[in-house]
């Protein structure tokens, strides 16, 4: 009979290893079910995860998209993390995401045609406020009420989308705009932009407060206590109590800084890449930050590569898409099965097989 | 009938590391009530758990009424007719009497006819029971007989106990040890698992004692007295902890008719507790589980904010103070739960204590954690109080019962508290890592400190207390000075009777 | 704005068909948590079960066909999910979102051909002289099978977890899988087959989203209806006769702003939608307002047997 035993202790090697053993796991069985569509496997794993990072035809356009799609969902998973580690789960990053854009660009273009060098700083601050605020309603019904915070998160996410939809075609309707919804687009609108910092490298203010968030975290979890009560939390809710935190200030902490990351991404995203306010600017990368997270193993270097990888798998997949005509909704399946595929052997990380008899 | 009911012989059952059960060999007479003696770690639970089915011995034989007994798991042997009431009982709390019982048995009857067995048989016994009230709503005795009532409506050959008074009042256990005799005269066996010498001298005709997973001796305990049966049961002598006289200094602590709501729907609420306590002194406080000792440590340590007057220490009130001021005013504490709560079982000893240490000892500048410190003071921690570990990087539970307590014990010791509150010191600890505690708490008073010892063991509240209080349905009883006090006041004042009814 | 175009009787009945998907995943997940398992994945199975009710509807011309295979499909996704967090011990919310993920990943990829068909669909009862009675004939004797079906299986499920002893040992799994297990109960198997039933309720539901409700195939098409399921669980305090309510509630909530909507009623037509979300969020402010209690004491725990 096989039984999974407890280690007395979690196993260091394993957990740097089962992120790359999941990973080889789902280029395996991705191979295998894009062959089953009638598409080549190795040639598919190959577009996907090799070219737009090599292929000389490609890497030029694809290297850049590289760095703009990892960063919104390193900004956010990083915010994730701190809150998963303590136990509180914020699904709902998506529509902090929209909202803190939705804000940060309110506010950009009340200034509009206005030329100061406040208004991008201000609008990114507008951004974090926005989302820090989005994400207060679920952790304010928690702390008060104990409802749970993965219900209402989500929920909020559907009504921000409808808010979106509204200021889209209503309020922050570009005047300019010959009557089709949407803003006005930011990029064009120098003061509010949020430029690429060396050309060609995908490198816009985003990625520097990605890294400046990568660093800030690193150095909490690890050295500061406010991190090692988070972690408490998480591990074991009544020591923390015991060492006197207060779970309701982790609560509002925790969902605050996702929340705020959150609207800073969904900013420096509608700023930048995007470039405007439209109904359907926002991409998914809110629930993707989820698996980022968790595929990092909810520490900070590791999400930085986990978000590499994942802003791999977006571009590869279009690639794909353009070259093998395979579907777009493949490659959520392929994120998928990756978080599977890792929360599989993450088991090995904290239980041993015995063979034999009870 | 004095044939013999169980027989096993060289049962022997091993694990990564320790050998629990060596070549065991073990006779049960028809009707007799026969003790399994040893200290914390001696295996016998793991020698029962394989009687009852949950386990597999490695090899050896055993052998039930004449014919090979192997059940493959606890069904086969509750249909074989042995029936066992564990120690941490196998209740739901949110389901009535009648449909735990319901779930403890094979093919249970529709359930008004159980309820009507459940009352009959349950009055018959002596420990009547209410089939249709709610079971996390009744007493820890109150919740024994729900388990020993699913036993008996199997009528059992075998009826297996294990530490079965560890929650009772004494009355309560007068009340059980009838009922074991009722059972055994009509021909149930029992296999009585504590190490309670008293009791077992009281009620066993026969005794076996394991030590180290070996079966070391057989006896009557009727006919050996107390101090034999501990030597065979731990084997070498150890040092009782020495209590020498102290010097008493002034009041320290407070409680003036501290009052906390339950929190939640099972738990108790304090009601007016009211305690002075000098330095130097060692308060103990007994009553069985579930009478509010969590809710008071959880109200001594801050977890749990009441009224500031309610809680005065040093003359200043502190009731509505978090953990961590209170610890800055070395008031320290050390909860019951080792793991999950006094420390987290994932983390290393030296992030364990980070749990309970704040400025004391360097080790936080700024919000900052200094790894360096910690890391020395796990180290200090584990060689003062013999911590049987790799070293400070070793997972909290990676370490045995005793030695976990040992630092759980020993990293409030060494931050030298004016007031340190324990639950349950010695609970599932081994008879050498309980003395070492014991001695700690003592020397701890000594030095001019306050402790207060809740504590379900009366032996040990006995041993090292000088005064002695029953918190009963979260109410403290008068505290009353340990010399002299006999067990059937302790009984009453744990029973909750007025203080002037107890006999002086 | 014309309110008098909102007839109330066929508000009812319309209602009963809108919260009949959400109703289905709703008692099977109710089912699960009962048994203490936290499935967040309910979203990935019912739009599985959507995408596979209508290929096998197009493809064998059968509906009920097409639910029968929807609800294997669902039973079959969540298997998965049984088999990362039951045998495997992952931890549950994690699982639950990946299976979201891997559900409305693997849906799109298989409905891309079949975007824009029609399929078959249920037909609704027609009693000659019961179909006909005012206000009564269309709510209670019009519906199609599914609505019937759908309010059979909470009763069902009802009766067994009070009256049963499957459902007892259920209960009981949920309440203290430790304590089931010692006294010799096979938890992981209880839970696998619970988590299995509540796929295949899922699976259900979807199925009827795209085969009766709009009916028709589009990629996402549940749009958070297996969240919603979930909120109703926790609303009806784990009791199957009150998910019902929750259940209609919502449907009738979603019902009406729709009908708001179509009679051109002076609000936006974005707040109008956002309403039944924030409803949801207003009940379960309540509900947990007043203590959540009921919920099973082994809920998201992870269940190791270590005898």
């Amino acid at each position: 009979m096989i039984r999974l035993e407890k280690r007395l202790q979690p196993s260091r090697t394993l957990t740097s290893l089962t992120p790359i053993l999941a990973v080889i796991l789902t280029m395996i069985i991705g191979g295998l079910m894009f062959a089953l569509l009638g598409k080549p496997p190795f040639e598919s794993i190959r577009i996907i995860f090799w070219d737009p990072l090599f292929n000389p035809q490609f890497a030029a356009y694809s290297r850049p998209q590289l760095l703009i799609k990892a960063a919104p969902l390193i900004l956010i998973a990083i915010g994730l993390s701190i809150g998963f580690r303590a136990g509180i789960w914020n699904i709902g990053a998506e529509g902090q995401y929209i909202i803190g854009a939705i804000c940060g660009a309110g506010m950009g273009l009340a200034f509009y045609p206005a030329d100061l060098f406040i208004i991008f700083p201000l609008m990114v601050i507008t951004g974090a406020f926005g989302g820090w605020a989005w994400a207060m309603i679920p952790a304010l019904l928690k702390t008060r009420f104990g409802t749970n915070e993965i219900l209402v998160s989500l929920m909020l996410v559907y009504v921000a989308e409808s808010l979106l939809a509204s200021v889209s075609s209503g309020l922050l309707k570009n005047p300019d705009g010959m009557g089709f919804p949407g803003s006005r687009n930011l990029q064009q609108y120098p003061a509010a932009a949020n430029t690429e910092l060396f050309t060609n490298t995908g490198m816009h203010w985003g990625v520097v407060a990605c890294f400046i968030a990568v660093i800030f975290a690193y150095v909490v979890l690890t050295r500061h206590l406010q991190g090692f009560h988070i972690r408490l939390t998480g591990q074991a809710p009544r020591a923390a109590r015991f060492a006197g935190v207060n779970p309701h200030r982790v609560t509002i902490l925790c969902l605050g800084i996702s929340g705020a990351l959150a609207g800073m991404a969904g900013l420096f995203e509608v700023a930048g890449p995007a470039g405007q306010i439209t109904i359907d600017f926002n991409t998914g990368y809110g629930f993707t930050a989820i698996i980022v997270a968790f595929l990092g193993r909810l520490h900070p270097m590791g999400i930085v590569l986990a978000g590499l990888l994942m802003a791999l798998t977006y571009i590869g997949g279009e690639l794909a898409q353009l070259m093998l005509g395979l579907p777009g909704a493949s490659i959520q399946l392929f994120q998928g099965m990756l978080l599977f595929f890792l929360l599989a052997t993450d088991v090995f990380t904290h239980y041993r097989i015995r063979i034999g008899e009870a | 009938m004095t044939q013999t009911l169980l027989s096993l012989d060289g049962v022997t059952k091993a694990y990564p590391g320790v050998v629990a059960n060596d070549n065991v060999a073990l006779q049960i007479r028809h009707g007799a009530v026969h003790a399994l003696l040893g200290e914390n770690g001696a295996g016998k639970s793991t020698l029962v758990k394989m009687i009852y089915g949950l386990i597999k011995p490695d090899s050896g034989t055993m052998t039930l009424v004449g014919h090979l007994y192997a059940p493959p798991e606890p069904r086969a042997a509750r249909a074989a007719g042995v029936a066992m009431v564990f120690q941490h009982f196998s209740l739901f709390n949110a389901l009535s009497v009648a449909e735990n019982i319901a779930l403890g048995m094979e093919s249970p009857p529709p359930q008004r006819d159980l309820a009507e067995q459940i009352k009959t048989v349950s009055a018959n016994y002596g420990l009547p029971l209410d089939p249709y009230r709610t079971v996390g709503n009744l007493s820890a005795g109150e919740r024994q007989r729900v388990e020993i009532i699913r036993c008996l409506l199997q009528n059992p050959k075998l009826l297996i106990m294990d530490e079965p008074t560890s929650v009772l009042t004494p009355q309560e256990v007068e009340i059980l040890f009838t009922t074991l005799k009722k059972l055994s005269a009509e021909g149930t066996a029992i296999l009585y698992i504590s190490h309670k010498l008293d009791e077992i001298r009281q009620i066993c005709d026969q005794a076996t004692i394991l030590r180290r997973g070996k079966n070391v001796g057989h006896c009557h305990p009727a006919e050996t007295t107390a101090r034999d049966l501990a030597e065979m049961m731990v084997g070498t002598s150890f040092t009782s902890p020495t209590r020498q006289s102290r010097e008493i200094g002034d009041d320290i602590l407070h409680l003036n008719d501290l009052s906390l709501p339950a929190p939640s729907a099972f738990g108790t609420a304090l009601k007016q507790i009211n305690l002075t306590v000098k330095a130097g002194e060692i308060i103990g406080i007994g009553g069985v589980a579930g009478n509010g000792q969590d809710e008071l440590l959880s109200a001594l340590s801050g977890e749990v904010k009441t009224t500031a007057g309610s809680i005065v220490f040093n003359g200043q009130a502190i009731g509505d103070q978090p953990p961590g001021s209170r610890r800055s005013l070395r008031v320290f504490s050390a909860p019951e739960e080792r793991l999950g709560h006094a420390a987290v079982p994932d983390m290393s000893l030296t992030e364990n204590t980070l749990i309970s240490t704040t400025n004391q000892k360097d080790m936080i500048r700024n919000g900052f954690i200094n790894w360096p410190k910690a890391r020395a003071f796990a180290e200090q921690v584990i060689e003062a109080f013999d911590v049987r570990t790799p070293g400070p990087g070793s997972a909290a539970q990676s370490l045995s019962g005793g030695n976990l307590q040992k630092f759980v014990i020993g990293r409030e010791v060494m931050q030298a508290p004016h007031l340190l509150v324990v639950n349950q010191p010695t609970w599932g600890v081994d008879a050498a890592a309980a003395a070492a505690i014991r001695q700690a708490l003592l020397d701890l008073a000594q030095s001019g400190a306050a402790v207060i010892v809740i504590s379900q063991d009366l032996d040990e509240l006995l041993e090292i207390c000088d005064y002695f209080g029953a918190l009963n349905a979260g109410s403290l009883s008068e505290i009353r000075p340990i010399e002299g006090l006999k067990m059937d006041q302790i009984g009453l004042m744990m029973g909750g009777a007025d203080s002037a009814e107890v006999p002086q | 704005m014309d309110l008098s175009a909102i007839n109330p009787v066929l508000l009812i009945a319309s209602l009963m068909v809108s919260a009949t998907p959400i109703l289905l995943a709703a008692i099977g997940e109710t089912v699960v948590e009962k048994a203490g398992v936290l499935n967040l994945g309910v979203e990935g199975m019912m739009i599985t079960g959507a995408v596979i009710g209508f290929a096998v509807a197009i493809n064998s011309g059968s509906p009920p066909l097409g639910f029968i295979c929807a609800a294997v499909a669902g039973a079959a996704l969540s298997l998965s999910f049984g088999f990362l967090t039951q045998v495997l011990l992952a931890n549950q919310v994690a699982t639950g979102l990946g299976l979201t993920l891997v559900g409305l990943g693997l849906s799109a990829l298989i409905g891309k051909p079949y975007e824009g068909m029609k399929s078959p669909t249920l037909p609704a009862l027609d009693i000659p002289g019961l179909s006909d009675i005012p206000v009564l004939g269309p709510i209670v004797f019009s519906h199609d099978p599914m609505v019937y079906v759908s309010l059979a299986l909470v009763f069902a499920v009802w009766a067994v977890l009070k009256y049963s002893r499957a459902g007892l040992i259920l209960r009981g799994v949920g309440e203290n899988h430790d304590a089931a297990h010692a006294l010799g109960y096979k938890v992981i198997r209880i839970r696998l087959l619970a988590i299995m039933f509540g796929g295949a309720c899922a699976g259900l539901g979807g199925a009827y989203l795209s085969l009766v409700r709009v009916p028709q195939w589009t990629e996402g098409m549940t749009a958070g209806a297996g969240w919603i399921a979930l909120a109703i669980v926790v609303f009806g305090s784990w009791k199957p006769l009150r998910v019902l309510i929750g259940a209609y509630l919502f449907g009738g909530v979603t019902v009406l702003q729709l009908n708001l909507q179509a009679a051109g009623v002076a609000i936006p037509v974005e707040y109008l939608s956002m309403s039944p979300y924030l409803i949801t969020i207003a009940v379960l402010v309540f509900i947990s307002a007043r203590g959540a209690q009921a919920a099973p004491a082994s809920l998201g725990r992870i269940f190791h047997a270590s005898s």
